[in-house]
């Protein structure tokens, strides 16, 4: 009888040992991960980074043409992606909350979130590049607007469900139309759980290198014509990062850095902005 | 009627109000336009997932007329000759995407298990953020740690032990020999693990934390170890959402793209060792596309998209399916 008590107890220790060491196993990766962006990419950090536009091979330069270029590109999805990532969550939540058609546009939702980029990338190349020949700061717009909507689709259904119901009674009883008291009442209740949705989609448009690739492609002078091919981040260091030139890698790390610092602190902050406000209410 | 009317309690009765028809009358106009206008919103999400799909067979439908089923199993991939084949690009995705999961499944079932079972609450938070940081890096992020850093330390340290202790053994020894250049399969599929780790990860704890606590304290009240909690009682009731949580990975792990494209090697040969340099379908489409020629070469990297993009879907839909299921289970008991 002990010696099955003894092996029960020998098997809990051991997967309990494993499950530990499988854990400190995760966070070493994401330590080298990250220990190797910093190092090599604060030795790269100068200030010409943002006053110099990328360089050609051998020589030195910054990479002011990719950010701007990513900025307006992450602008264009954002004013795109969101007003209609909102309004569909909003259908989701008000209208369609236990509907098979709701349950369904969730579904969809959900593989769209999931979805290789790639694909986004080339379904938006079949739709403005092709037909107009070249391509584009608004086709990288557009790409971007469709990895982003699905984050936000998802995150606004998601915090608008949250606002109590009778909230929406109350102002049912007071007489108010359903447009108004979604906008005036259910908006405002739900702003942080919005805005945090969308602070994650744009942390996480900005690391997207796959659909720029066929739709903005690259650019390696300063542009203010979005119609052209327009420089932005993640495909310079693409094309930085497979190249034979050292100052070139150096580039592509350090614009690696600014990326990755980016994008955590926008996670930070749409943990803030939730805490802030659920706090509150 | 009389005044004092006992139905009331003494009140007069109420008058009849001219706007019991205001419900409906509230329903008008403004409603009308809001609820057409968000549902036309909703509706844009389906359009885009079935424009995505038409727009890609519509760009490959070239290729597939020209190379019918061929296409599916020629590992002949000649720019100059216009042949393509998509044999060697499907292994590579279907092999980096296998190594990924065998590597990362078991790792998450432990994470998820120290997060849920093991952790004292105050680590719980940082431990579960950090976890999730992995999946906040950008995956270009990934590669560029694959290429310079982990592919020299695989090529200098790992491959010439696994050429040395693992090449040797009979039947997979094939698999792991071979010259120890850093780039190609097993790579590409250990950077993969690494990247969809955070996502089985994170849906494996919220699955078990969805076990009732009734459950588990009876079995723990029975005398059960923890580990036998876990797999009497947590598995068997979450069988099905931890198979939709591996799915979910398997889905992630078959579209990445940036992570794969630098440690592959984006080589068109089929070759039964890993350590060799291979391809993914999308890999060859990020690594060729830009250069693509011809409107045959275009239209074949097209179609090898929509060939990723349906089994992408179907995986991930089967794994949504799957994790429906323990919602349902749930819903059944509210």
């Amino acid at each position: 009888m002990r010696g099955i008590v003894l092996r029960r107890q020998i098997a809990n220790a051991a997967v309990l040992v494993a499950a530990t060491a499988s854990t400190l196993f995760g966070l070493f990766w994401l330590a080298w991960i990250l220990w190797t962006t910093v190092s090599k990419g604060a030795a790269a950090l100068k200030p010409a980074l943002f006053t110099q536009m990328t360089p050609p091979p051998g020589t030195d330069g910054g990479l002011l043409n990719a950010f701007a270029g990513s900025l307006a590109m992450i602008i264009m999805a954002v004013v795109v992606g969101t007003p209609v990532g909102i309004l569909a969550g909003t259908w989701l939540a008000e209208f369609a909350r236990r509907t098979h058609l709701g349950a369904a546009i969730r579904f969809v939702n959900d593989i769209l979130l999931s979805a290789p980029s790639i694909v986004i990338g080339l379904f938006v190349y079949e739709l403005a590049v092709r037909p107009l020949g070249h391509f584009s700061g608004y086709a990288g717009g557009v790409a971007l607007a469709m990895i982003l909507l699905p984050v936000v689709v998802r995150t606004s259904d998601e915090a608008l469900q949250l606002v109590p119901d009778p909230m929406r009674e109350a102002a049912l009883a007071l007489g108010l139309p359903r447009w108004k008291i979604t906008t005036t009442v259910v908006y405002r209740a739900a702003g942080a759980g919005i805005l945090t949705g969308v602070l994650l989609a744009v942390a996480r448009i900005s690391g997207e290198t796959a659909p720029l690739l066929f739709t903005a492609l690259n650019n390696q002078y300063w542009t203010s014509d979005l119609a052209n091919p327009l420089a932005n981040v993640p495909v310079v260091i693409f094309q930085f990062a497979l190249s034979p030139y050292d100052s070139w890698h150096a580039l592509a790390w350090a614009g690696a850095l600014i990326v990755t610092l980016f994008v955590l602190a926008l996670g930070v902050l749409a943990r803030a902005a939730f805490r802030q406000r659920h706090f509150d209410g | 009627m009389s005044i004092a009317s006992d139905e009331f309690g003494g009140f007069p009765p109420p008058e009849r109000s001219r706007k019991t028809a205001a419900s409906e009358k509230s329903y008008g106009v403004g409603d009308r336009i809001f609820k057409g206008l968000t549902g036309a919103m909703a509706a844009l999400v389906l359009i885009v997932l079935g424009g995505a799909a038409v727009a890609m067979l519509w760009g490959g439908l070239l290729a597939f007329k020209t190379f019918g089923f061929r296409f599916l199993w020629s590992s002949r991939w000649d720019a100059v000759g216009h042949q393509f084949g998509a044999f060697v690009p499907i292994y590579g995705t279907l092999v980096t995407s296998a190594i990924a999961i065998v590597m990362a499944v078991p790792v998450s079932f432990g994470i998820a298990i120290f997060l849920t079972e093991l952790a004292p609450k105050w680590l719980r938070g940082p431990v579960g953020t950090a976890i999730e940081l992995l999946a906040a890096v950008p995956s270009i992020i990934y590669g560029m740690w694959g290429l310079f850093v982990f592919v020299p330390f695989v090529a200098t340290y790992l491959e010439p032990w696994m050429n040395d202790h693992v090449g040797t053994l009979p039947i997979i020894g094939p698999l792991f020999s071979g010259p120890p250049i850093g780039i190609g399969m097993l790579t590409a599929g250990t950077i993969l693990a690494i990247m969809i780790l955070p996502f089985i990860t994170a849906v494996m704890r919220d699955v078990f934390g969805a076990v009732p606590a009734e459950l588990k304290e009876s079995a723990v009240a029975l005398g059960s170890t923890t580990w036998e909690v876990i797999s009497h009682v947590s598995l068997p009731y979450t069988r099905s959402a931890v198979v939709g949580a591996i799915f979910l990975g398997l889905g992630r792990a078959l579209g990445e793209t940036m992570a794969v494209t630098f440690v592959l090697g984006n080589a068109h040969d089929f070759s039964m060792s890993l350590f060799m340099p291979g391809n993914s379908i999308a890999a060859a489409i990020a690594n060729e596309f830009t250069e693509a020629d011809s409107p045959l070469y275009v239209s074949s990297l097209i179609a090898l998209g929509f060939l990723l993009f349906v089994v992408t879907f179907i995986v991930l839909a089967l794994a949504k399916l799957m994790l429906l299921s323990l919602g349902r289970m749930e819903g059944a008991k509210a």
